[in-house]
């Protein structure tokens, strides 16, 4: 194995995780690893992550606004993604 | 040899599947159940393909809610296609429906009921029953996530049959022999960056269809043609590309759909200078005529410098006198998406809006067993040994020259099925691989090695922009002799400036930047497909709208376009009129 550090490995495979089925969630998720993502704070980044294994429609109705998910710090960054979204 | 100089690693089965959205997962069900060895590989998490995203269902002529029978569903896609539709296929298709959705209910996809148990079915534009009358309800979905459960499903059970997944890998290009069979293909890992070459002596391609052509689209970033370009590289045409649906109210560079219901609940167009144009295209139906109508008016707004925002490039949608009480409660998901990517309330503002790239109706040609056909000695449809084609990426073709809404999950299982069954058969007979020439490992592997050797003041991101600007403007709704000429010079000069590009990232663990660069090779070469066909197709049928030749010519255009890679030329087939066991359904004029 060569060629980019770690953390560009790990931001390069983010960023394939980030595509999605639907368009909205492409421009969501790619939106806020773009522009928001490198000055969150630890717990933020590992939430995003963790939100990355959601289904596809269950991240849809969540980032939409049409559900609320249960747990505080997916509550949290769904809000950091939304606000990147329109940036 | 790799980039090292080591031998490629690699893999043998049955039978190779590319791409596992509906169509790719049906057809290695159907074989991984037979106990065909089967491999699918797929550059995203199979659930997060793009069947992912339809939600509105798939027709099967159940007669639950009203009376129907498959020969009605048959007519409906005949004239949606505005005759271009092969029809033994859309027979074939419309017979199997109501079999395949009792089918996928079996395979686990929950769809949604009647108060008396039987399957609930919505009606969809362009259903009618008694061969053009009465509106038919003919779609069946599982809530509105139907594309999500099918797939769901399709993947459950796929694992079950011990289907071999390859997960985020990319196929690159297919093997050849010299005698013209297809023997798998070589694809990229695109965690490791390492070539690997599947052997199969069967190749499925299910990639999907082109949308990211267009800078305003609905579609996914995977949607990249990259199946169409294979099949082009490899010496396959591609049939039907000038047929690309729109529809008229993407939200503006960003592309997401805002339904119909908007205008159905009283929304309305407007210019800069705030005149409701619609009165001009369209004056009696005004914001509620057909989509291809409203889409060339908003267009054509555009083009002659009546388009809003800086740029000019986007009309008004106005929905603020509907008022607070009908926007929340009659149309939420709008307003929420709207919210979402323009921070706009619709309820204060006007929503910016631009006709936005569907679907594309055109691809790869087969015939209605999911086999490859292309013109060679025998006539215009001879298979291509080894190689089959299902759902978008194809060109079967069922959809002619305008797709209805609920017949593409409906394409993807029957035709997925289908290519899995004619695939099986095959391999009863083909009980050994061919051996595979080196030289057509060489070729995909060099070009692979070029993108690291480019070097240039282009950017993949830039050159991509660049590209969907261009087919959006010389390709998209507004199409003259001399809009679409302007097209293919334009695309041509992106072509060759794709020689330029230098990647971002030469390394090769996780190189996004590599597969982006792979993905605009595809999209540049789908792209001259469809602005080429476009500029020859001298009339207008379906999605395929001229404003120079704004009249459907039987006489010289009932047949099929096909493209070739090679020097860009271009050859015709004729449409399959005669259905398999019924009388055909000859043109007649497409009027709703």
């Amino acid at each position: 194995m060569s060629g980019a550090p770690e953390p560009a490995r790990e931001r390069a495979r983010l960023r394939w995780q980030c595509r999605r089925g639907m368009r909205e969630l492409d421009l969501l998720l790619q939106g806020f690893l773009d522009h928001a993502y490198d000055d969150a704070p630890g717990a933020e980044r590992a939430a995003f992550q963790r939100l990355l294994d959601y289904p596809d429609p269950l991240l849809l109705e969540y980032l939409l606004g049409s559900l609320a998910p249960g747990d505080r710090e997916i509550r949290d960054v769904i809000v950091k993604i939304r606000g990147a979204a329109a940036a | 040899m790799n980039a090292r100089g080591q031998e490629v690693e690699r893999r043998r089965f049955d039978t190779l599947v590319i791409g596992a959205g509906g169509g790719g997962l049906r057809a290695a069900l159907q074989l991984a159940q037979a106990d065909a060895s089967v491999a699918v590989v797929s550059k995203v998490f199979p659930t997060r393909s793009h069947t992912v995203a339809a939600q509105g269902g798939m027709n099967a002529a159940l007669a639950n809610v009203l009376p129907d029978n498959w020969h009605w569903h048959m007519y409906d896609t005949v004239k949606g296609g505005d005759w271009l539709g092969d029809q033994d296929a859309i027979e074939y298709m419309c017979r199997a429906a109501a079999r395949l959705v009792i089918e996928l209910e079996h395979f686990g996809v929950p769809f949604s009921r009647l108060d008396n148990g039987k399957i609930y079915q919505r009606p969809f534009g362009g259903q009618s029953q008694n061969f053009g009358g009465e509106q038919a309800a003919r779609t069946c979905a599982a809530a509105d996530r139907t594309g999500h459960a099918i797939l769901h499903a399709l993947y459950q059970q796929n694992i079950r049959a011990r289907t071999h997944f390859f997960d985020e890998y990319f196929a690159l290009d297919l093997l050849k022999d010299r005698e013209g069979y297809i023997l798998g293909a070589l694809v990229l890992c695109i965690e490791t960056g390492e070539p690997l070459v599947i052997e199969a002596k069967t190749t499925l391609l299910a990639t999907g269809g082109a949308g990211q052509l267009y800078r305003t689209n609905t579609n996914a970033h995977i949607n990249t043609g990259d199946g169409m370009a294979m099949a082009l590289r490899a010496g396959i045409p591609l049939q039907d590309m000038e047929f690309v649906q729109f529809h008229p109210t993407g939200i503006a560079g960003k592309g997401m759909l805002i339904s119909e219901a908007a205008r159905g609940e009283g929304g309305y167009l407007v210019n800069r200078e705030g005149e409701r144009f619609m009165e001009r295209y369209a004056p009696h139906a005004k914001d509620l005529a057909s989509r291809d109508v409203v889409s060339r008016a908003i267009a054509t707004e555009v083009r002659e410098g009546r388009g809003c925002g800086p740029e000019g490039d986007h009309v008004l949608l106005r929905l603020e006198h509907l008022g607070a009480d009908v926007i929340h409660q009659r149309l939420p998901g709008i307003q929420s998406m709207v919210g979402t990517f323009l921070r706009i309330d619709p309820v204060t503002a006007p929503v910016p809006v631009f006709p936005t790239c569907h679907y594309t109706m055109g691809g790869i040609p087969t015939n209605r067993f999911g086999q490859v056909v292309a013109p060679e000695r025998q006539g215009p449809e001879e298979p291509v040994i080894g190689l089959y084609a299902v759902g978008e990426c194809a060109c079967v073709s069922v959809h002619g020259a305008n797709r209805l809404g609920g017949n593409s999950l409906l394409d993807i299982v029957v035709f997925g099925r289908a290519a899995g069954n004619h695939i099986i058969e095959y391999l009863k007979e083909a009980r050994y691989h061919r051996p595979l020439d080196p030289e057509s490992i060489e070729q995909p592997l060099a070009r692979l090695a070029r993108w690291d050797e480019r070097r240039g003041g282009e950017t993949v991101s830039g050159l991509r922009s660049e590209l969907q600007r261009v087919m959006e403007r010389h390709c998209g709704v507004f199409r003259t002799e001399e809009v679409l000429q302007q097209g293919v010079l334009e695309v041509r000069e992106l072509e060759r400036r794709l020689q330029q590009v230098t990647l971002s990232d030469r390394s090769r663990v996780f190189n996004t930047a590599r597969i982006e660069a792979l993905e605009l090779e595809n999209l540049m070469d789908v792209a001259l497909a469809a602005v080429s066909s476009a500029l020859a197709r001298r009339e207008s049928r379906g999605a395929h709208s001229r404003i120079d030749y704004p009249r459907r010519d039987d006489e010289h255009w009932l047949k099929h376009s096909l493209y070739f890679r090679d020097g860009g030329a271009l050859d015709y087939k004729p449409v399959r009129m005669k259905p398999r066991t019924v009388e055909p359904f000859p043109p007649q004029p497409r009027v709703y």
